[in-house]
């Protein structure tokens, strides 16, 4: 009963709107389903989306939260805009930590002035390598890369759960599945604004987080490299008349955003942690895909769309807190949020009308039809 | 020993065949569901919670594949109705799915039900090593039933014509005077349904309690299936008792002592998938039998 008409061209408030809108309409589902659940939904809402912003500490870790997203955003934005599907971030975050734990556990002392950057550069080819598989097989057999890359996170998992509880757990942690600590110069040290002091756990990554996400965006819509990966995506056709070549394509956005989603994690871990143990990342990988389709793919956006994302699980912190509701309640506000995202690109591009006619004829024969 | 080995490689393979038989279908009219893992999970907090509150088992699975069908619907409503990618769309099904489950699950941790019990076919269930087959639960008789009408409706029925042709080519299905979108719907609802009667098997049969995220990738898994068994119905039963093979083989790995660490033995399920999918990834769409138009919009014209 609803008809969809292509539009001839997109107006420009549409892309600014339909975001607004998806949050809005997001909150007022999310505070029905509170209601529905038995809770105050005004309180909730106040607790889920206002609360954590009253305090200043809390802003910082907003920032703290945001800086993973942000980072793993700007690397999806790049394969999402090239057609390619990685939603194995999570597990390529996980090889990143890997990699960059490896360089801080066992780099000799003499060496340790070159720490950081030797990890970052450690955490951004682990979280390339594990992107490599799905881009090779898909090159090269035409494999399903969702499936492959979400495979991977399952594996990426087992594997950081095999290193802490084996080879590379700390002798002295008792039989924790602990690492020992990081030395002082494989951690990132809190940020100290001017005036303000420190805020919260707020930490230099998020200098790099805001870099990276600058960085996307002038490859992404000034180089003739993004220009490349757009063409991919939008007519796959017209690239191939134009010469790029889809497995180029493929290998870069992958590696990329493996890389990026590698990064992501060294950052995490040496951060706030401070040593490797099971469980390093609340999700940021998956988060990760929300917050690229929030910004539209857009690399520009991608740090508005992560303070917002990041909020969401700040407040269901404090909602847990307050007043007892499940943290999982975010997840359910994500999954609505991406719905919401989803329908507005679909108002952008369509006209949608009912189709009167067919409702009356329907009314008349009285049959109800999808 | 090998008569409890074999039983459990048959339980475990259970799930992957009811979601993997629904998703199987969805694909043959075209739309790609990768919220099936959702689905899964709603159809288990829901099968959990109506069994404790019934203590019916049988309810339960209604209550399963009602709750798979609703979410399922939600799906549909995007990608038909809005015409929404496909993609995006499924993953959004799936984050919404395991926060929902674990929201409306949370009162139910640590409950125990009781779940369906076993069938035991007198007589037959005596017969040495084949007996296991004879001593299972009525949803695994059902699930190979449902195998057995689906591969029937699909290649020899009018209606598995519509909905085949819907998937390979729905302009001309559009043209004949079949509604595509309306067939897509009901598909991607029966999938819906199998996947909630899958997610409800895992309480019900498997393990008597609830958890988040319970299901473990096993919608994944059934994604994986649907390509492995090339889109047809009774070849998703040899892939998933593989499965179910590889999955067990790390209890089995564990009791015998094997010198590998458990780590890499809960890895071979997941390594299994990958392999798979390369091997059946060889060659072009139309070769390895996916539907034509998988996961392309159709929009019907005026």
């Amino acid at each position: 009963m609803i008809r969809l008409s292509p539009r001839q061209n997109v107006s420009p408030n549409h892309l600014l709107l339909v975001p607004v809108l998806s949050v809005l309409l997001s909150i007022c589902l999310g505070g029905m389903i509170f209601a529905a659940l038995g809770y105050n939904a005004l309180e909730a809402l106040y607790q889920f989306f206002v609360a954590p912003l009253l305090r200043p500490d809390q802003i910082g870790n907003l920032f703290v939260k945001a800086c993973p997203l942000i980072i793993i955003g700007t690397g999806l934005v790049f394969c999402y805009r090239a057609n390619i599907w990685n939603i194995g971030a999570e597990g390529q975050l996980i090889f990143g930590a890997l990699g960059a734990g490896w360089i801080a556990l066992y780099l000799p002392e003499s060496w340790h002035f070159m720490m950081l950057p030797l990890m970052i550069l450690g955490g951004m080819i682990g979280g390339a390598l594990l992107a490599a598989v799905p881009a090779f097989l898909k090159t090269r057999f035409q494999t399903n890369e969702i499936l492959v890359s979400l495979m991977l996170t399952y594996v990426a998992g087992l594997v950081i759960d095999w290193l802490v509880r084996g080879p590379w757990r700390d002798p002295l942690s008792f039989g924790f599945p602990l690492t020992p600590y990081y030395p002082d110069a494989a951690l990132i040290g809190k940020l100290s604004l001017p005036v303000i002091g420190k805020l919260g756990q707020l930490h230099w990554g998020i200098l790099i987080a805001v870099g990276i996400s600058a960085l996307g965006w002038f490859i992404l819509s000034l180089t003739l490299a993004g220009f490349r990966v757009r063409v991919s995506g939008d007519a796959p056709r017209a690239a191939r008349f134009a010469g790029f070549s889809p497995t180029i394509v493929t290998f870069s956005v992958l590696l990329v955003s493996g890389a990026l989603a590698g990064l992501a994690g060294m950052v995490e871990v040496s951060a706030n942690i401070g040593q490797l143990q099971p469980h390093i990342s609340f999700g940021y990988g998956f988060t990760a895909i929300i917050v690229a389709f929030l910004a539209r793919l857009n690399p520009a956006a991608v740090i508005l769309a992560a303070l917002i994302v990041a909020l969401s699980e700040l407040g269901g912190d404090s909602a847990q807190i307050a007043m007892g509701i499940p943290k999982v309640v975010t997840g359910v506000f994500k999954g609505i949020l991406l719905f919401m995202l989803l329908a507005g690109e679909t108002i952008t591009r369509y006209e949608l009308s009912l189709d009167m006619r067919m409702i009356s004829r329907k009314m008349s024969k009285g049959d109800a039809d999808v | 020993m090998y008569d409890d080995l074999l039983l459990t490689v048959l339980l475990t393979s259970v799930p992957l065949i009811l979601a993997a038989t629904g998703e199987l279908v969805v694909e043959r009219s075209g739309v790609l569901n990768l919220g099936v893992e959702g689905m899964m999970l709603m159809g288990a907090v829901a099968g959990f919670g109506v069994t404790s509150l019934s203590a019916s088992p049988y309810f339960g699975m209604l209550g399963g594949a009602t709750a798979g069908a609703v979410t399922a619907a939600l799906f549909g409503f995007f990608v038909l109705g809005l015409a929404t990618n496909q993609v995006a769309t499924g993953l959004a099904l799936t984050i919404f799915g395991t926060g929902l489950s674990g929201l409306i699950g949370a009162p139910l941790v640590g409950q125990a039900i009781d779940g369906l019990p076993a069938f035991i076919v007198p007589v037959l269930s005596d017969i040495p090593v084949v007996g296991v087959l004879f001593s299972l639960d009525v949803l695994a008789y059902v699930s190979i039933g449902l195998v057995a009408s689906t591969s029937f409706v699909l290649f020899r029925t009018r209606l598995g014509l519509v909905i085949r042709a819907v998937g390979d080519n729905a302009t001309s299905a559009h043209a004949l005077g079949y509604s595509v979108l309306k067939v897509r719907f009901y598909a991607v609802i029966f999938g819906g349904m199998m996947a909630g009667l899958s997610g409800a098997y895992l309480p019900l049969v498997l393990t008597p309690h609830w958890a988040e995220g319970m299901t473990a990738g096993r919608g994944w898994i059934a994604l994986a299936l649907v390509v492995f068994a090339s889109w047809q119905p009774w070849r998703v039963v040899g892939g998933a008792v593989l499965f179910g093979g590889v999955t067990i083989m790390q209890l089995a790995g564990q009791a015998r002592g094997w010198s590998v660490s458990p780590q890499f033995l809960s890895m071979l399920p997941y390594l299994a998938t990958i392999i798979v999918l390369v091997a059946m990834s060889r060659g072009g769409r139309a070769e390895r039998g996916a539907p034509a138009q998988l996961g392309r919009i159709f929009l019907p014209p005026r």
